[in-house]
């Protein structure tokens, strides 16, 4: 880190439309946002990396899965598999599942709308570097706006998210069918976060509300270690 | 040659496409409709067929939510 500004890496992907949102909540931190274009082909410093929101590739085929193979998710892979902390934003959560990073796929929503709205969350574990600066049971408000957000996994995987605790977020009240209210999740490791809400959208007290911080403040302490 | 790709819901998985259809049908007075499933067609010509299990276990299909069956048709 050599006592500069934490680096945090933002995935733009085309059809991205939260990576500008991102990178401005990345400022609000205080950190240095650092733009991940799809086609780099490494991580320019990143100690840690956001792949944000939209509607990457125009969700063709189903969201997120072209993205899955552009140029800059392979660095992205090795940093996750590594052990550096990743947080993918809705279409970013998306992403991350098709990259198998998290387990799990996001389906359409059960009523067949897009749920554009404000929910009430629940932190459900703050063995995250993206929820440490939480409580365990700390409530958040923040936005959500997606079509596919009905979280889904088998059984046996649901199962071993809820044992592991690795259900990261939950819906005090389900907006799109997803399973067992599952807002988010992490990986086995624990580095790799997936939410369908937006922290970056609620960074600012210009936008309403900075509970978002909260989140993606909370990285700032891992990576700093 | 020229193959063609079937892409659907693995049983079980909730679809609500095929549900939003299933609702829609009986509106329109086409009666006695139990199920829809909505999938995906995807034809390709390719030069051999060798690689398209892998092309649909990789990108054309999610393993994890959708199963697929594919056939040479020309």
């Amino acid at each position: 880190m050599g006592g500069g500004l934490v680096r945090i890496g933002v995935t733009v992907f085309p059809g991205s439309n939260c990576d500008r949102d991102a990178l401005h909540a990345v400022e609000l931190m205080g950190a240095e946002p650092v733009e991940l274009w799809h086609a780099d082909a490494d991580l320019k410093g990143s100690d840690a990396v956001i792949v944000p929101g939209g509607f990457s590739y125009g969700d063709y085929l189903r969201p997120g899965a072209i993205a899955r193979f552009a140029r800059v998710m392979g660095p992205l892979e090795d940093f996750a598999r590594d052990g550096g902390p990743v947080l993918g934003v809705c279409n970013g959560f998306q992403v991350l599942c098709e990259a198998h990073l998290l387990p799990g796929a996001l389906l359409q929503n059960t009523h067949m709308r897009f749920a554009c709205d404000r929910v009430r969350v629940r932190v459900e574990t703050k063995e995250t570097p993206w929820t440490s600066g939480c409580e365990n049971g700390e409530e958040l408000t923040l936005p959500i706006a997606h079509n596919e957000g009905n979280y889904f996994a088998d059984p046996e995987t649901l199962a071993r998210l809820e044992d592991e605790g690795r259900v990261v977020l939950r819906y005090l009240e389900n907006p799109n069918g997803s399973a067992n209210d599952i807002a988010g999740v992490c990986n086995e490791g624990r580095n790799v976060v997936g939410v369908m809400p937006h922290p970056e959208r609620v960074s600012d007290p210009a936008l309403g509300s900075d509970e978002g911080l909260k989140i993606l403040r909370s990285v700032l302490a891992e990576a700093t270690v | 040659m020229k193959v063609r790709v079937l892409v659907r819901p693995k049983e079980g998985i909730l679809d609500p496409q095929g549900e939003a259809v299933r609702g829609a049908l009986p509106a329109l007075g086409f009666g006695g409709v139990k199920t829809v499933h909505v999938g995906r067609l995807i034809e390709m010509e390719l030069e051999s067929a060798d690689d398209v299990d892998a092309m649909c276990r990789r990108l054309l299909a999610n393993p994890t939510v959708e199963e697929y069956e594919w056939e040479v048709v020309s």
